[in-house]
């Protein structure tokens, strides 16, 4: 085990935690705010992970952003504050089951697969190799140039879909729309 | 660093995910556990791609991807679960039931008439 293990291993329990919190309480704002806790550390794994970019990607968008909207909504929808009730619906028990069935199949299968395999984003290089395999990299730069040379159609391609689902949002929430047509 | 140290964060917290779109019933709260699922699989994305040493980022550059339709989806969202609470007063799932063919009278008449103007107004 060495220190980048341990790190990751407590960042990793942490968020797994935080998920399951979000999950399990009975309180509304304390879910989105566990979700916050969940997301921050997943981040932490990304940067363990040598993803700089993504990582900050993911404190940005999912933090700032998509929390921010959540708690958004469990306000305008009037939600209770306190310790509330009937948060879980009846198939709890059913959920619980295929949630384990998953988890279950899903770690075997991992632990099974990849078990004595190291992560390999370090390469060794013998000291008198003339050219070495570049070393696993999520610097923006690197990514930067990832995205706007190789995959630069799928960019522009989301950020129509960004547009569509703007436009989408607006339409759906506008009141008047949907009432008019129906007087 | 062992490879199944991701792998096994990113499935216990898949299953969370599950977990939460089966057992919960307001609708805020599956969409938070659809979240969790998306980061799942935006862990398996980059710990793949650090471990190949992808030339390309594919797997970091498509995880920036799931971000922003993550982010897209939450908005659509959150938009159709506000409308669906300024025509019928309830968010919970297992309560809106006027697609389903028994019980006819369970829920309010889909094309029923709004609630009143100033609750709308306070919605907004």
């Amino acid at each position: 085990m060495t220190g980048r293990d341990v790190v990751f291993a407590l960042l990793g329990v942490v968020a797994v935690g935080a998920g399951l919190l979000v999950v399990t309480t009975r309180q509304l704002v304390h879910a989105a705010l566990w979700l916050v806790v969940s997301f921050g550390a997943l981040a932490g794994c990304y940067l363990v992970l040598t993803a700089e970019f993504v990582a900050w990607v993911q404190v940005l968008i999912y933090v700032g952003a998509v929390v921010v909207l959540l708690l958004f909504g469990i306000m305008l929808t009037r939600a209770p504050v306190g310790p509330s009730e009937g948060l879980d619906s009846g198939n709890r028990r059913a959920a619980l089951a295929v949630a384990a069935g998953t988890a279950a199949l899903l770690v075997t299968v991992l632990v099974m697969g990849f078990r004595g395999t190291r992560l390999n984003d370090a390469p060794h290089c013998p000291p008198d190799a003339t050219s070495c395999p570049a070393r696993a990299n999520g610097s923006a730069e690197h990514l930067g140039e990832a995205v706007f040379r190789t995959w630069v159609l799928p960019f522009e391609v989301l950020s129509v879909l960004l547009l569509a689902a703007l436009v989408g949002a607006i339409v759906l929430s506008r009141t008047g729309l949907a009432t008019r047509r129906d007087r | 660093m062992h490879l199944a140290f991701p792998l096994v964060t990113a499935a216990l917290l898949f299953s969370a995910g599950v977990y939460g779109v089966l057992a919960r019933r307001n609708a805020i709260l599956v969409l938070m556990a659809v979240e969790l699922m998306l980061n799942a699989v935006n862990l398996n994305l980059v710990a793949f791609d650090v471990h190949l040493r992808d030339r390309l980022h594919g797997g970091q550059v498509l995880t920036l991807f799931t971000i922003v339709i993550a982010a897209a989806e939450v908005g659509l969202g959150l938009a159709i679960v506000l409308l669906v609470f300024r025509n019928r007063r309830v968010i919970d799932v297992d309560r809106l039931r006027s697609l389903a063919e028994s019980e006819p009278s369970g829920s309010s008449d889909p094309s029923g008439p709004p609630p009143a103007e100033p609750e709308r107004e306070a919605v907004q």
